[in-house]
C-alpha cells in the first residue's frame, strides 16, 4: 500500500509536469514561427491576415486587473479590518457566511449579474455601449472582494493583541491603535492576499467575456470595450485551424507563464511570513 | 487588618473575551480575608464602556479617527450590498421564471430545459470526484503518515499543490482539450471533462485532508501501535475515521468548484444540449448551459431561472461545508 499512496503522491507532480509539457510543446512553435518580437509585442490581430500580436490583450488583461484592484483591494482591506476588529460577534456571524458564499458563486452567474445590472447601467451612466473595460474592472473588483477579504482577515487576526493593547495604552483612539499598528503588522499578509488577487483576476475568463466586449483592438480608454488574454482563447478557440490555433494555445502559454510569476510571487511572501 | 483593606481599588482583567478586554473595578469590598472570593458582583461597573455621546464626544476630538471609522464601515456596507443586490435581483427576476417548461425532461431550443444539464452536472461532480477523491486522500496519507520527516518529496508535493491551486481555469481547459480530447483520443466527451475537473480540485481535496490527518492527536496513532496494529491498519481504522468531517467538507468545497465551473469544460466536454448516456458522450453541464443561454441573448428569462438553480445549488453546498467545518472546529475545542 506505500507504493499506492506514494503513487497518488506522485500525480500533482506528473499533473504540472503534464500541463507544462504539453502547453509549451503546443504553444512554442507558433510563437517561433510569428516570431516572439511579432507575438507579443505585435499590436494587430488578424488570423486570417496573418497577423497575431497578442499585445492588445496583454494590455488588456493588465488594464482590467488594475481595474479590478483599484476597486477590490480598499474596499476588501477596509472590510477585512472591520470583520477584524470592528464587527460585534453576532453581526460576525451573519455577514461572515455571505462573504464565504460570495467566494462559491460561480463566475457564469457573475457574469450574468454583470450582463443584466453592470452593462446597462454604465450605458445610462456614461451614453456608451456598456461593454466596457470599466464595467469589467468592477465586476472583478467584486469577484475578487471574497478573496482579498478572507486573506486579510486572517492575517490581521493573527497580529498579537499586544500591539493593539499597546497602542491603546498610549492614549491612541480604537482606530489609530488598528491602522498605525495591526495593519501594518498584518502587511506581508495584506500582499499575499493582493497577489491572489491579482491571480483571480487575470484568469478569470467567463465573467469578462460576458460584459467586456471583446473588440479586438489596442486598450484606448476605459469606456471602450478591451479583450483580455483570457477571453481571446475562449472566443476563438472554437472555429481555429493550423497557426490561429497554434497561437492561442500560445496565449494561454503567456497566461501560464504571468500565473507562474504570480504564484511564485505569493509563495515567496507566504515564505516571508512564516519565517 | 481588615480596615486597610477595605474601600481598595481592584482590577479585575477578565481574558476570555480578545476584542475587547473588559475591565471592571469594583468600588468596594468586603473586608473578609480573602478580597477575591467576595467580590460583589452587583456593584462592579464596566469602566471601559462608553456611551454614544461619549464616542462622539472623543471623534470630535479626533477626526482622523472618525473619517477611518465611518471609512470601515462604508467598506463593508458596500460588500454586504453588493453581495446582497447580486443574490436578490438574481432571486426576484429568477424565481417567476421557474416554470414546468424549464423543468421539462427534454431540451429543444423552445423550452431551454435545464433538467439534462442538472443531470450531466450531476454525473460529472460524481465523476470528477470519484477520480480526485481517491487520489488526493491516498496523496495526503502519504504526505502525513508515510513520509518521513526531511523528505524533500512532501515539499515538492506541496509546491506543485500550490502551483495547481493558482491555475486558472481556462489553462486547464486548454491543456485538457490538447491532452484529454486530443492526445488521448477521448474528443469532447464526460470523461474528458471529468479528468480535466479532477485534476483542478485535487489540490483542494488533498490539503483539507491533510490538514484533517494532521488534527487527529498523536496519541491514537501511538494507542494503536501500541496495540499491535500495523501502519495501513492503524491508518484506515483509526486516522481516517476520525478525519473523515474534515475530509468530506474538503470534497464538499470541491463539488462547489466543479458545479461552478465553465471555462475549463466549453473544449473538454463540449455542449451538447442532451442527458449523457455514455462515458463518451459530449455534454454541456448547468454553467456551462447557463453561459450558451446568456451568449444567445436570446433567453434571458431561462437564463435568470438557471441562475436561480445554480445559486441554490452553490448555497446549499456552501452551507453544507461551513457547518461540517464548524463541526470540526467544534470538535477540536472539545
Amino acid at each position: 500500500m506505500h507504493v499506492v499512496f506514494l503513487i497518488a503522491a506522485l500525480v500533482s507532480i506528473a499533473a504540472v509536469a503534464l500541463i507544462c509539457v504539453f502547453l509549451f510543446v503546443n504553444g512554442i512553435p507558433a510563437i517561433k514561427e510569428i516570431g516572439f518580437g511579432n507575438f507579443t509585442l505585435g499590436e494587430i490581430w488578424k488570423p486570417t491576415n496573418g497577423y497575431f500580436g497578442i499585445l492588445p490583450f496583454i494590455l488588456g488583461s493588465i488594464y482590467v486587473t488594475a481595474g479590478a484592484l483599484i476597486i477590490g483591494v480598499p474596499i476588501g482591506l477596509l472590510t477585512a479590518i472591520y470583520l477584524a476588529k470592528f464587527c460585534p460577534d453576532n453581526l460576525y456571524k451573519i455577514i461572515k457566511p455571505f462573504i464565504n458564499l460570495m467566494a462559491g458563486i460561480p463566475s457564469v452567474v457573475y457574469g450574468f449579474f454583470g450582463m443584466c445590472v453592470l452593462v446597462p447601467m454604465v450605458r445610462s451612466i456614461f451614453g456608451v455601449n456598456g461593454n466596457t473595460m470599466l464595467t469589467a474592472s468592477v465586476l472583478l473588483g467584486m469577484m475578487i472582494l471574497p478573496t482579498i477579504i478572507s486573506v486579510s482577515e486572517t492575517s490581521i487576526r493573527a497580529v498579537p493583541d499586544k500591539y493593539y493593547q499597546g497602542a491603546l495604552a498610549l492614549g491612541a483612539t480604537h482606530e489609530r491603535s488598528v491602522f498605525k499598528t495591526v495593519v501594518p503588522a498584518a502587511k506581508s499578509g495584506v500582499m499575499a492576499a493582493v497577489i491572489l488577487g491579482v491571480g483571480r483576476a487575470v484568469g478569470e475568463t467567463m465573467a469578462v467575456i460576458m460584459v467586456a466586449g471583446n473588440q479586438v483592438h489596442m486598450p484606448d480608454g476605459i469606456l471602450r470595450g478591451v479583450r483580455t488574454l483570457t477571453t481571446n482563447i475562449v472566443m476563438e478557440m472554437g472555429y481555429a485551424t493550423d497557426l490561429h490555433r497554434q497561437a492561442l494555445i500560445a496565449t494561454g502559454v503567456v497566461l501560464f507563464v504571468f500565473i507562474l510569476i504570480i504564484n511564485l510571487l505569493f509563495s515567496i511572501i507566504k515564505r516571508k511570513t512564516v519565517a | 487588618m481588615a480596615e486597610s483593606v477595605e474601600g481598595i481599588k481592584t482590577v479585575v482583567s477578565c481574558g476570555d473575551d480578545r476584542s475587547k478586554n473588559t475591565i471592571i473595578s469594583t468600588k468596594k469590598i468586603a473586608p473578609e480575608d480573602d478580597p477575591a472570593s467576595n467580590v460583589d458582583v452587583d456593584k462592579i461597573e464596566a469602566i471601559n464602556k462608553r456611551s454614544w455621546s461619549e464616542k462622539l464626544a472623543e471623534y470630535k476630538k479626533k477626526p482622523g479617527s472618525l473619517i477611518l471609522f465611518i471609512l470601515v464601515h462604508l467598506a463593508t456596507l458596500i460588500t454586504v450590498l453588493s453581495i446582497g443586490f447580486l443574490l436578490v435581483y438574481v432571486l426576484v427576476k429568477g424565481i417567476p421564471n421557474l416554470n414546468a417548461d424549464i423543468f421539462s425532461w427534454e431540451y429543444t431550443s423552445d423550452n431551454c430545459s435545464l433538467v439534462p444539464a442538472l443531470i450531466n452536472t450531476v454525473y460529472m461532480t460524481l465523476l470528477s470526484l470519484l477520480i480526485a477523491g481517491p487520489i488526493g486522500i491516498f496523496a495526503a496519507i502519504y504526505l502525513v503518515e508515510y513520509a518521513k520527516t526531511g523528505n524533500k518529496l512532501v515539499g515538492v508535493v506541496r509546491i506543485t499543490a500550490e502551483t495547481l491551486t493558482g491555475i486558472p481555469s481556462i489553462v486547464y481547459g486548454l491543456f485538457g482539450m490538447l491532452f484529454f480530447t486530443n492526445a488521448c483520443g477521448l474528443r469532447l466527451s464526460l470523461i474528458s471533462g471529468a479528468l480535466t475537473l479532477s485534476i483542478m480540485v485535487l489540490p483542494v481535496i488533498m490539503r483539507t485532508t491533510e490538514e484533517a490527518l494532521m488534527a487527529v492527536p498523536k496519541s491514537y496513532r501511538e494507542g494503536s501501535f501500541g496495540l499491535g496494529a500495523g501502519r495501513l491498519r492503524t491508518v484506515f481504522k483509526v486516522v481516517l475515521p476520525s478525519a473523515v468531517p474534515g475530509i468530506l467538507s474538503g470534497i464538499i468545497l470541491a463539488t462547489g468548484r466543479i458545479v461552478g465551473e465553465t471555462a475549463a469544460l466549453i473544449y473538454t466536454a463540449g455542449s451538447v444540449a442532451k442527458m449523457a448516456t455514455s462515458l463518451t458522450d459530449s455534454t454541456r453541464t448547468l454553467a456551462v448551459h447557463m453561459y450558451l443561454l446568456s451568449k444567445e441573448g436570446l433567453h434571458t428569462d431561462q437564463g435568470y431561472a438557471t441562475a436561480v438553480v445554480l445559486l441554490v445549488l452553490v448555497v446549499l453546498i456552501n452551507f453544507a461545508s461551513d457547518k461540517i467545518a464548524g463541526k470540526v472546529a467544534a470538535d477540536k475545542a472539545n
